[in-house]
Protein backbone atom coordinates (compact mmCIF):
# COMPACT_ATOMS: atom_id res chain seq x y z
CA UNK A 1 0.00 0.00 0.00
CA UNK A 2 1.04 3.00 -1.13
CA UNK A 3 0.93 5.64 1.24
CA UNK A 4 2.45 8.78 -0.29
CA UNK A 5 0.29 8.20 -3.68
CA UNK A 6 -2.74 8.89 -1.43
CA UNK A 7 -1.31 11.47 0.55
CA UNK A 8 -0.77 13.12 -3.08
CA UNK A 9 -4.17 12.49 -3.94
CA UNK A 10 -5.84 14.27 -1.68
CA UNK A 11 -3.40 16.90 -1.37
CA UNK A 12 -3.98 17.30 -5.25
CA UNK A 13 -7.63 16.87 -5.30
CA UNK A 14 -8.23 19.63 -2.30
CA UNK A 15 -6.01 22.53 -3.07
CA UNK A 16 -4.39 22.16 -6.34
CA UNK A 17 -7.42 21.03 -8.72
CA UNK A 18 -9.65 22.41 -6.32
CA UNK A 19 -12.81 21.57 -8.06
CA UNK A 20 -14.42 24.75 -7.72
CA UNK A 21 -11.69 27.23 -8.41
CA UNK A 22 -9.75 25.23 -10.98
CA UNK A 23 -12.70 22.96 -13.10
CA UNK A 24 -15.63 25.35 -11.50
CA UNK A 25 -17.99 22.57 -10.51
CA UNK A 26 -20.68 22.79 -7.68
CA UNK A 27 -21.05 26.34 -8.38
CA UNK A 28 -24.80 26.04 -7.74
CA UNK A 29 -24.08 24.83 -3.95
CA UNK A 30 -21.44 26.93 -3.55
CA UNK A 31 -22.79 30.10 -4.11
CA UNK A 32 -26.03 28.90 -2.48
CA UNK A 33 -25.26 28.34 1.27
CA UNK A 34 -22.09 30.69 1.46
CA UNK A 35 -23.82 33.83 2.90
CA UNK A 36 -23.23 32.48 6.35
CA UNK A 37 -20.37 30.66 8.08
CA UNK A 38 -22.97 28.56 10.21
CA UNK A 39 -24.70 26.65 6.92
CA UNK A 40 -21.44 26.98 4.93
CA UNK A 41 -19.82 24.75 7.65
CA UNK A 42 -22.68 22.36 7.90
CA UNK A 43 -23.01 21.94 4.67
CA UNK A 44 -19.01 21.50 4.50
CA UNK A 45 -19.26 17.64 7.21
CA UNK A 46 -22.35 16.92 5.48
CA UNK A 47 -20.34 16.92 1.89
CA UNK A 48 -17.34 15.81 2.89
CA UNK A 49 -19.60 12.66 4.66
CA UNK A 50 -21.38 12.03 1.33
CA UNK A 51 -18.15 11.93 -0.98
CA UNK A 52 -16.03 9.44 0.52
CA UNK A 53 -19.29 6.90 0.96
CA UNK A 54 -20.37 7.63 -2.15
CA UNK A 55 -17.42 7.40 -4.05
CA UNK A 56 -16.79 3.66 -1.80
CA UNK A 57 -20.16 2.96 -3.05
CA UNK A 58 -19.45 3.67 -6.93
CA UNK A 59 -16.24 1.98 -6.70
CA UNK A 60 -17.57 -1.44 -5.84
CA UNK A 61 -20.58 -1.06 -8.22
CA UNK A 62 -18.35 0.03 -10.63
CA UNK A 63 -15.70 -2.77 -9.91
CA UNK A 64 -17.93 -5.62 -9.38
CA UNK A 65 -21.22 -5.03 -11.03
CA UNK A 66 -20.65 -3.21 -14.08
CA UNK A 67 -17.39 -4.06 -15.55
CA UNK A 68 -18.56 -8.21 -15.21
CA UNK A 69 -21.45 -6.76 -16.83
CA UNK A 70 -20.05 -5.08 -19.46
CA UNK A 71 -22.32 -2.12 -18.30
CA UNK A 72 -19.79 0.94 -18.01
CA UNK A 73 -21.31 2.67 -20.73
CA UNK A 74 -24.36 3.01 -18.06
CA UNK A 75 -22.28 4.79 -15.91
CA UNK A 76 -23.24 8.20 -15.82
CA UNK A 77 -26.97 6.63 -14.86
CA UNK A 78 -26.12 4.32 -12.38
CA UNK A 79 -23.95 6.95 -10.61
CA UNK A 80 -26.32 8.79 -10.29
CA UNK A 81 -28.84 6.34 -9.05
CA UNK A 82 -26.27 5.31 -6.38
CA UNK A 83 -25.77 8.48 -5.08
CA UNK A 84 -29.35 9.53 -5.04
CA UNK A 85 -30.86 6.68 -2.90
CA UNK A 86 -28.03 6.78 -0.80
CA UNK A 87 -28.80 10.28 -0.21
CA UNK A 88 -32.01 9.60 0.55
CA UNK A 89 -31.71 6.44 2.73
CA UNK A 90 -29.32 8.38 4.89
CA UNK A 91 -32.14 11.14 4.96
CA UNK A 92 -34.47 8.72 6.53
CA UNK A 93 -32.27 6.67 8.19
CA UNK A 94 -30.98 10.04 10.18
CA UNK A 95 -34.57 10.91 10.88
CA UNK A 96 -35.24 8.16 12.96
CA UNK A 97 -31.72 7.54 14.26
CA UNK A 98 -30.16 10.75 15.67
CA UNK A 99 -33.33 13.77 14.67
CA UNK A 100 -31.06 16.37 16.43
CA UNK A 101 -28.32 15.67 13.69
CA UNK A 102 -30.91 15.18 11.20
CA UNK A 103 -32.17 18.99 12.29
CA UNK A 104 -29.11 20.28 11.76
CA UNK A 105 -27.41 18.69 8.50
CA UNK A 106 -30.44 17.21 6.94
CA UNK A 107 -31.33 19.98 5.06
CA UNK A 108 -27.95 20.00 3.18
CA UNK A 109 -28.47 16.17 2.23
CA UNK A 110 -31.56 16.55 -0.40
CA UNK A 111 -28.95 19.71 -1.97
CA UNK A 112 -26.45 17.25 -2.16
CA UNK A 113 -28.35 14.78 -4.93
CA UNK A 114 -28.21 17.68 -7.78
CA UNK A 115 -24.14 18.51 -6.88
CA UNK A 116 -21.93 18.20 -9.37
CA UNK A 117 -18.94 17.32 -7.92
CA UNK A 118 -20.46 14.04 -6.38
CA UNK A 119 -20.76 12.75 -9.90
CA UNK A 120 -17.92 14.34 -11.23
CA UNK A 121 -16.10 12.44 -8.47
CA UNK A 122 -16.84 8.82 -9.23
CA UNK A 123 -16.69 9.44 -13.25
CA UNK A 124 -12.78 10.40 -12.40
CA UNK A 125 -12.48 7.34 -10.31
CA UNK A 126 -13.72 5.18 -12.85
CA UNK A 127 -11.83 7.02 -15.47
CA UNK A 128 -8.64 6.94 -14.17
CA UNK A 129 -8.82 3.08 -13.05
CA UNK A 130 -8.01 4.33 -9.29
CA UNK A 131 -8.34 1.42 -6.92
CA UNK A 132 -10.68 0.96 -4.04
CA UNK A 133 -8.49 3.30 -1.11
CA UNK A 134 -7.38 5.46 -3.98
CA UNK A 135 -10.94 6.60 -4.70
CA UNK A 136 -11.73 7.01 -0.90
CA UNK A 137 -9.00 9.30 -1.29
CA UNK A 138 -10.18 11.22 -3.97
CA UNK A 139 -13.20 11.49 -2.73
CA UNK A 140 -12.40 12.77 0.69
CA UNK A 141 -9.94 15.06 -0.50
CA UNK A 142 -12.45 15.95 -2.85
CA UNK A 143 -14.65 16.97 -0.42
CA UNK A 144 -12.42 18.63 1.72
CA UNK A 145 -11.49 20.62 -1.02
CA UNK A 146 -15.33 22.00 -1.36
CA UNK A 147 -15.10 22.26 2.17
CA UNK A 148 -12.24 24.88 2.41
CA UNK A 149 -14.08 26.89 -0.97
CA UNK A 150 -17.16 26.88 1.17
CA UNK A 151 -15.95 28.07 4.35
CA UNK A 152 -13.34 30.89 2.59
CA UNK A 153 -16.26 32.45 0.84
CA UNK A 154 -18.32 32.32 3.45
CA UNK A 155 -15.22 34.37 5.65
CA UNK A 156 -15.27 36.40 2.49
CA UNK A 157 -18.96 37.21 2.50
CA UNK A 158 -19.49 37.71 5.93
CA UNK A 159 -16.71 40.67 5.96
CA UNK A 160 -18.47 42.04 2.83
CA UNK A 161 -21.75 42.01 4.51
CA UNK A 162 -20.98 46.08 5.41
CA UNK A 163 -19.46 46.97 2.43
CA UNK A 164 -20.39 49.77 -0.26
CA UNK A 165 -20.46 47.64 -3.05
CA UNK A 166 -21.97 49.14 -5.99
CA UNK A 167 -26.12 48.44 -6.28
CA UNK A 168 -25.48 45.91 -9.60
CA UNK A 169 -23.01 44.24 -8.16
CA UNK A 170 -24.21 43.53 -4.77
CA UNK A 171 -25.17 39.74 -3.83
CA UNK A 172 -24.40 37.31 -6.38
CA UNK A 173 -22.62 39.29 -9.15
CA UNK A 174 -19.62 40.15 -6.59
CA UNK A 175 -19.60 36.77 -5.18
CA UNK A 176 -18.77 35.69 -8.81
CA UNK A 177 -15.90 38.19 -8.59
CA UNK A 178 -14.52 36.93 -5.50
CA UNK A 179 -14.74 33.48 -6.52
CA UNK A 180 -12.70 34.75 -10.04
CA UNK A 181 -10.22 36.29 -7.77
CA UNK A 182 -10.00 33.23 -5.60
CA UNK A 183 -9.76 31.00 -9.20
CA UNK A 184 -6.99 33.16 -9.91
CA UNK A 185 -4.63 33.01 -6.61
CA UNK A 186 -5.26 29.26 -6.62
CA UNK A 187 -3.48 29.14 -9.98
CA UNK A 188 -0.26 29.10 -8.11
CA UNK A 189 -0.58 25.58 -7.01
CA UNK A 190 -0.51 24.50 -10.51
CA UNK A 191 2.21 22.18 -11.74
CA UNK A 192 2.46 21.39 -8.13
CA UNK A 193 1.87 17.49 -8.35
CA UNK A 194 1.28 16.26 -11.56
CA UNK A 195 -0.80 12.76 -10.85
CA UNK B 1 -21.38 63.03 11.96
CA UNK B 2 -21.60 67.64 11.16
CA UNK B 3 -20.40 68.91 14.06
CA UNK B 4 -22.66 71.78 15.46
CA UNK B 5 -21.44 74.53 16.46
CA UNK B 6 -24.40 76.94 17.59
CA UNK B 7 -24.77 80.32 19.99
CA UNK B 8 -24.00 78.72 23.14
CA UNK B 9 -21.00 77.57 22.07
CA UNK B 10 -21.61 74.09 23.18
CA UNK B 11 -20.43 71.44 20.77
CA UNK B 12 -21.94 68.51 20.04
CA UNK B 13 -20.37 65.73 18.59
CA UNK B 14 -19.95 61.96 18.33
CA UNK B 15 -16.61 60.01 19.59
CA UNK B 16 -13.64 59.58 18.75
CA UNK B 17 -13.05 63.60 20.44
CA UNK B 18 -9.09 63.25 20.23
CA UNK B 19 -7.76 63.02 17.07
CA UNK B 20 -4.62 61.71 16.58
CA UNK B 21 -2.58 63.32 13.44
CA UNK B 22 -1.94 60.15 10.67
CA UNK B 23 -4.93 59.91 8.34
CA UNK B 24 -4.76 57.62 5.29
CA UNK B 25 -3.20 59.85 3.10
CA UNK B 26 -0.08 60.70 5.62
CA UNK B 27 0.12 56.74 5.87
CA UNK B 28 -0.31 56.21 2.16
CA UNK B 29 1.57 58.83 0.60
CA UNK B 30 4.75 58.25 3.33
CA UNK B 31 4.76 54.48 1.91
CA UNK B 32 4.87 55.62 -1.44
CA UNK B 33 7.67 57.93 -0.53
CA UNK B 34 9.36 54.50 1.30
CA UNK B 35 9.26 53.02 -1.87
CA UNK B 36 11.79 55.89 -3.91
CA UNK B 37 14.74 53.86 -3.09
CA UNK B 38 13.67 50.88 -4.77
CA UNK B 39 12.21 52.91 -7.71
CA UNK B 40 15.54 55.11 -7.95
CA UNK B 41 17.23 51.81 -8.35
CA UNK B 42 14.90 50.50 -10.90
CA UNK B 43 15.70 53.28 -12.74
CA UNK B 44 19.57 52.71 -12.24
CA UNK B 45 19.80 49.61 -13.55
CA UNK B 46 16.87 49.64 -16.12
CA UNK B 47 16.83 52.69 -17.76
CA UNK B 48 14.35 55.36 -18.68
CA UNK B 49 11.83 52.10 -19.56
CA UNK B 50 11.76 51.75 -15.73
CA UNK B 51 10.03 55.02 -15.15
CA UNK B 52 7.65 55.02 -18.21
CA UNK B 53 6.20 51.68 -17.19
CA UNK B 54 5.80 52.89 -13.48
CA UNK B 55 4.60 55.92 -14.38
CA UNK B 56 2.09 54.52 -16.84
CA UNK B 57 0.70 52.14 -14.07
CA UNK B 58 0.38 54.94 -11.65
CA UNK B 59 -1.28 56.98 -14.19
CA UNK B 60 -3.88 54.91 -15.74
CA UNK B 61 -4.75 53.47 -11.62
CA UNK B 62 -5.32 57.10 -10.62
CA UNK B 63 -7.32 58.31 -13.79
CA UNK B 64 -9.61 55.10 -13.39
CA UNK B 65 -10.36 55.64 -10.14
CA UNK B 66 -10.71 59.23 -10.41
CA UNK B 67 -13.11 58.32 -13.59
CA UNK B 68 -14.92 55.82 -11.89
CA UNK B 69 -15.74 57.89 -8.92
CA UNK B 70 -16.80 61.01 -10.72
CA UNK B 71 -19.20 58.59 -13.22
CA UNK B 72 -20.80 57.27 -9.93
CA UNK B 73 -21.60 60.79 -8.65
CA UNK B 74 -19.18 59.87 -5.48
CA UNK B 75 -16.55 61.42 -4.01
CA UNK B 76 -12.79 60.99 -5.66
CA UNK B 77 -10.11 59.56 -3.42
CA UNK B 78 -7.44 59.68 -5.98
CA UNK B 79 -6.03 62.50 -2.91
CA UNK B 80 -5.19 60.37 -0.25
CA UNK B 81 -2.36 58.22 -2.43
CA UNK B 82 -3.76 54.53 -2.17
CA UNK B 83 -4.22 54.83 -5.95
CA UNK B 84 -0.72 55.93 -6.57
CA UNK B 85 0.63 53.39 -4.31
CA UNK B 86 -1.39 50.53 -6.22
CA UNK B 87 0.03 51.94 -9.57
CA UNK B 88 3.59 51.84 -8.32
CA UNK B 89 3.72 48.57 -6.43
CA UNK B 90 2.37 47.39 -9.76
CA UNK B 91 4.25 49.35 -12.04
CA UNK B 92 7.75 47.55 -9.07
CA UNK B 93 6.59 44.56 -10.05
CA UNK B 94 6.67 44.36 -13.58
CA UNK B 95 9.49 43.81 -15.99
CA UNK B 96 11.41 46.47 -17.65
CA UNK B 97 10.27 45.18 -21.17
CA UNK B 98 6.15 45.30 -21.17
CA UNK B 99 4.53 47.15 -24.11
CA UNK B 100 1.91 49.68 -23.00
CA UNK B 101 -1.08 48.20 -22.88
CA UNK B 102 0.51 45.65 -19.93
CA UNK B 103 0.47 48.57 -17.18
CA UNK B 104 -2.68 49.57 -18.18
CA UNK B 105 -4.68 46.98 -18.36
CA UNK B 106 -3.25 45.48 -15.28
CA UNK B 107 -3.81 49.10 -13.34
CA UNK B 108 -7.28 49.12 -14.15
CA UNK B 109 -8.01 45.39 -13.07
CA UNK B 110 -6.30 46.49 -9.41
CA UNK B 111 -8.21 49.12 -9.11
CA UNK B 112 -11.54 48.85 -10.80
CA UNK B 113 -12.11 44.86 -10.24
CA UNK B 114 -10.31 44.67 -7.34
CA UNK B 115 -10.71 47.42 -4.83
CA UNK B 116 -13.66 50.09 -6.24
CA UNK B 117 -15.71 46.93 -7.24
CA UNK B 118 -15.77 45.60 -3.34
CA UNK B 119 -16.46 49.30 -1.95
CA UNK B 120 -13.29 51.36 -2.10
CA UNK B 121 -10.41 51.89 0.32
CA UNK B 122 -10.38 49.28 3.13
CA UNK B 123 -13.33 46.69 1.55
CA UNK B 124 -10.73 45.03 -0.79
CA UNK B 125 -10.40 41.35 0.02
CA UNK B 126 -7.64 41.01 -2.14
CA UNK B 127 -4.31 43.33 -2.69
CA UNK B 128 -4.53 45.04 -5.75
CA UNK B 129 -1.45 45.62 -6.79
CA UNK B 130 -0.55 41.64 -6.73
CA UNK B 131 -4.38 40.68 -8.56
CA UNK B 132 -3.44 43.14 -11.27
CA UNK B 133 0.27 41.07 -12.00
CA UNK B 134 -1.61 37.84 -11.57
CA UNK B 135 -4.17 38.48 -13.69
CA UNK B 136 -1.55 39.95 -16.41
CA UNK B 137 1.03 37.19 -15.78
CA UNK B 138 -1.74 34.53 -16.47
CA UNK B 139 -3.20 36.15 -19.56
CA UNK B 140 0.35 37.38 -20.88
CA UNK B 141 2.91 34.66 -19.75
CA UNK B 142 5.09 35.13 -22.07
CA UNK B 143 5.72 39.06 -22.22
CA UNK B 144 5.57 38.87 -18.38
CA UNK B 145 8.61 36.58 -18.00
CA UNK B 146 10.99 38.47 -20.62
CA UNK B 147 13.36 39.70 -18.20
CA UNK B 148 16.01 42.22 -19.57
CA UNK B 149 19.96 42.27 -18.12
CA UNK B 150 20.56 45.51 -15.99
CA UNK B 151 22.65 47.89 -17.80
CA UNK B 152 22.98 50.02 -15.24
CA UNK B 153 23.99 53.80 -14.96
CA UNK B 154 20.56 55.15 -16.15
CA UNK B 155 20.84 54.37 -19.28
CA UNK B 156 18.46 52.75 -22.30
CA UNK B 157 18.31 48.97 -21.78
CA UNK B 158 19.83 46.90 -25.18
CA UNK B 159 17.31 44.27 -24.63
CA UNK B 160 18.97 41.86 -23.62
CA UNK B 161 17.36 38.96 -22.33
CA UNK B 162 18.48 36.52 -19.24
CA UNK B 163 16.18 34.71 -16.70
CA UNK B 164 15.76 35.88 -13.18
CA UNK B 165 18.19 34.06 -10.13
CA UNK B 166 15.13 31.97 -8.95
CA UNK B 167 14.84 30.99 -12.43
CA UNK B 168 17.89 30.16 -13.14
CA UNK B 169 17.98 27.75 -9.28
CA UNK B 170 15.04 26.12 -10.56
CA UNK B 171 16.06 25.11 -14.22
CA UNK B 172 19.43 24.52 -13.55
CA UNK B 173 20.17 24.51 -9.90
CA UNK B 174 23.03 26.13 -7.36
CA UNK B 175 25.78 25.17 -9.60
CA UNK B 176 24.61 27.14 -13.00
CA UNK B 177 23.58 30.06 -10.48
CA UNK B 178 27.55 29.73 -9.70
CA UNK B 179 28.44 29.74 -13.01
CA UNK B 180 25.93 33.02 -13.54
CA UNK B 181 27.55 34.98 -11.30
CA UNK B 182 31.06 33.87 -10.54
CA UNK B 183 31.63 32.90 -6.96
CA UNK B 184 29.11 33.09 -3.48
CA UNK B 185 29.94 36.77 -2.64
CA UNK B 186 29.26 38.17 -5.90
CA UNK B 187 26.29 36.30 -6.09
CA UNK B 188 24.99 37.93 -2.66
CA UNK B 189 26.61 41.56 -4.04
CA UNK B 190 24.14 41.63 -6.79
CA UNK B 191 21.76 40.44 -5.20
CA UNK B 192 21.74 42.78 -2.16
CA UNK B 193 22.30 45.78 -5.06
CA UNK B 194 19.96 45.09 -7.51
CA UNK B 195 22.39 43.83 -10.53
CA UNK B 196 20.19 41.34 -11.88
CA UNK B 197 17.69 40.22 -14.10
CA UNK B 198 13.83 40.77 -12.46
CA UNK B 199 10.99 42.67 -12.05
CA UNK B 200 12.07 46.58 -11.83
CA UNK B 201 11.10 47.52 -7.81
CA UNK B 202 12.50 43.80 -6.52
CA UNK B 203 16.14 43.55 -7.44
CA UNK B 204 17.66 45.80 -5.01
CA UNK B 205 17.47 44.16 -1.83
CA UNK B 206 19.36 47.23 0.29
CA UNK B 207 17.08 50.05 -0.95
CA UNK B 208 13.80 47.76 -0.26
CA UNK B 209 15.46 47.46 3.43
CA UNK B 210 15.88 51.18 3.70
CA UNK B 211 12.52 51.57 2.69
CA UNK B 212 10.94 48.83 5.14
CA UNK B 213 13.45 50.67 7.68
CA UNK B 214 11.21 53.72 7.27
CA UNK B 215 7.77 52.32 7.71
CA UNK B 216 8.97 50.19 11.02
CA UNK B 217 10.51 53.62 12.23
CA UNK B 218 6.90 55.50 11.33
CA UNK B 219 5.18 52.77 12.98
CA UNK B 220 3.02 52.11 10.10
CA UNK B 221 4.26 48.25 9.79
CA UNK B 222 4.93 45.89 12.60
CA UNK B 223 7.54 43.60 12.66
CA UNK B 224 4.78 40.44 12.94
CA UNK B 225 3.89 39.44 8.98
CA UNK B 226 7.75 40.70 7.90
CA UNK B 227 9.42 38.81 10.52
CA UNK B 228 7.25 35.53 10.54
CA UNK B 229 6.92 36.07 6.48
CA UNK B 230 11.16 36.42 6.23
CA UNK B 231 11.52 33.48 8.90
CA UNK B 232 9.43 30.59 8.21
CA UNK B 233 10.73 31.31 4.27
CA UNK B 234 14.66 31.10 5.97
CA UNK B 235 14.05 28.14 7.45
CA UNK B 236 12.15 25.98 4.86
CA UNK B 237 14.82 27.23 2.22
CA UNK B 238 17.73 25.91 4.78
CA UNK B 239 15.59 22.52 5.36
CA UNK B 240 14.59 21.65 2.54
CA UNK B 241 16.67 24.45 -0.46
CA UNK B 242 19.52 22.03 -0.41
CA UNK B 243 20.61 19.30 -3.44
CA UNK B 244 22.56 16.92 -0.93
CA UNK B 245 19.87 16.59 1.72
CA UNK B 246 17.74 17.93 4.10
CA UNK B 247 19.62 21.07 6.17
CA UNK B 248 21.78 22.42 3.71
CA UNK B 249 20.21 24.79 1.63
CA UNK B 250 21.37 28.74 1.32
CA UNK B 251 18.53 30.28 2.91
CA UNK B 252 20.39 33.76 2.18
CA UNK B 253 19.43 33.11 -1.70
CA UNK B 254 15.98 33.06 -1.32
CA UNK B 255 15.54 35.56 1.21
CA UNK B 256 17.16 37.99 -1.05
CA UNK B 257 15.86 37.19 -4.41
CA UNK B 258 12.73 37.38 -5.96
CA UNK B 259 9.69 39.56 -5.08
CA UNK B 260 10.45 38.70 -1.16
CA UNK B 261 11.59 41.43 0.32
CA UNK B 262 9.29 43.71 -1.82
CA UNK B 263 6.02 41.46 -0.60
CA UNK B 264 7.07 40.72 2.70
CA UNK B 265 7.30 44.40 3.74
CA UNK B 266 5.36 46.29 1.32
CA UNK B 267 2.51 43.83 -0.10
CA UNK B 268 1.48 41.31 2.57
CA UNK B 269 1.12 43.81 5.23
CA UNK B 270 -1.46 45.75 3.34
CA UNK B 271 -4.13 46.96 6.53
CA UNK B 272 -6.96 46.10 4.46
CA UNK B 273 -6.15 42.28 3.19
CA UNK B 274 -4.06 41.26 6.24
CA UNK B 275 -5.66 39.83 9.61
CA UNK B 276 -6.10 42.89 11.92
CA UNK B 277 -4.96 40.80 15.05
CA UNK B 278 -1.28 40.43 16.03
CA UNK B 279 -1.55 36.61 16.46
CA UNK B 280 -3.00 36.39 13.33
CA UNK B 281 -0.78 38.36 11.44
CA UNK B 282 2.11 36.05 12.36
CA UNK B 283 -0.06 32.87 11.18
CA UNK B 284 -0.75 35.00 8.05
CA UNK B 285 3.57 35.59 7.87
CA UNK B 286 4.08 31.92 8.61
CA UNK B 287 1.04 31.09 5.97
CA UNK B 288 2.69 33.68 3.26
CA UNK B 289 6.20 31.47 3.84
CA UNK B 290 5.37 28.20 3.45
CA UNK B 291 3.41 28.73 0.70
CA UNK B 292 5.96 30.90 -1.55
CA UNK B 293 8.40 28.06 -0.98
CA UNK B 294 6.52 25.29 -1.63
CA UNK B 295 5.27 27.07 -5.02
CA UNK B 296 9.34 27.90 -5.48
CA UNK B 297 10.35 24.35 -4.17
CA UNK B 298 8.05 22.27 -6.09
CA UNK B 299 5.45 24.48 -8.06
CA UNK B 300 5.47 25.33 -11.46
CA UNK B 301 6.36 29.00 -11.29
CA UNK B 302 9.86 30.11 -10.47
CA UNK B 303 8.51 32.79 -7.87
CA UNK B 304 5.93 32.23 -5.30
CA UNK B 305 5.45 35.08 -3.13
CA UNK B 306 2.57 36.62 -5.51
CA UNK B 307 0.36 33.71 -4.87
CA UNK B 308 1.43 33.01 -1.44
CA UNK B 309 -0.03 36.51 -0.24
CA UNK B 310 -2.78 36.34 -2.56
CA UNK B 311 -3.50 32.93 -0.67
CA UNK B 312 -3.11 33.99 2.13
CA UNK B 313 -5.49 37.26 1.72
CA UNK B 314 -8.47 34.66 1.03
CA UNK B 315 -7.64 33.24 4.42
CA UNK B 316 -7.14 36.97 6.12
CA UNK B 317 -11.19 36.79 7.14
CA UNK B 318 -10.93 33.47 8.20
CA UNK B 319 -7.87 33.66 10.22
CA UNK B 320 -9.47 36.60 11.93
CA UNK B 321 -12.51 34.95 12.79
CA UNK B 322 -10.40 32.15 14.25
CA UNK B 323 -8.16 34.34 16.54
CA UNK B 324 -10.91 36.75 17.85
CA UNK B 325 -10.10 36.79 21.50
CA UNK B 326 -13.30 36.65 24.14
CA UNK B 327 -14.50 39.44 26.18
CA UNK B 328 -13.71 39.93 29.40
CA UNK B 329 -15.89 38.10 31.81
CA UNK B 330 -18.10 37.34 28.96
CA UNK B 331 -20.49 34.19 29.34
CA UNK B 332 -20.04 31.35 26.92
CA UNK B 333 -23.05 31.23 24.64
CA UNK B 334 -24.72 28.10 25.70
CA UNK B 335 -24.75 25.30 23.28
CA UNK B 336 -28.35 23.99 22.45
Amino acid sequence: MDFGKLFELVVAASLINNFVFTRFLGLCIFFGVSKKMETAVGMSITFTAVMVVSAAMSWIVYEYIMIPLDLTFLKIIIFIGIVAAFVQSADTIMKKVSPALYYKLGVYLALITTNCIILAVPLINAGEKYNFLESIAFGFGSGLGFALALVIMASIRERLETADVPAPFRGLAISFVIAGLIALAFTGFSGLITL
Amino acid sequence: MATEAKAHELIVSVSPHVRGKETVGRIMWTVNLSLLPAFVMAVYYFGPRAAYVTGLCILTAVLSEHIYQISLNRKTTIGDGSAFLTGLLLGLNLPASVPFYIPVIGSFIAIVITKLLFGGLGYNIFNPALIGRAFLLISFPKLMTIWTEPTARFVALDAKTTATPLGILKEGGLSQLMQVFGDKTELYMSLLSGNRAGSLGETSAIALLIGAAILLYRGYITWHIPLSFLATVGVIAWIFGGQGGLFTGDPVIHLISGGLLLGAFFMATDYVTCPTIRKGQVIFGIGCGAITMLIRLKGGFPEGVMFAILLMNCFAPLIDRGVKSEIFGAIKEQKK
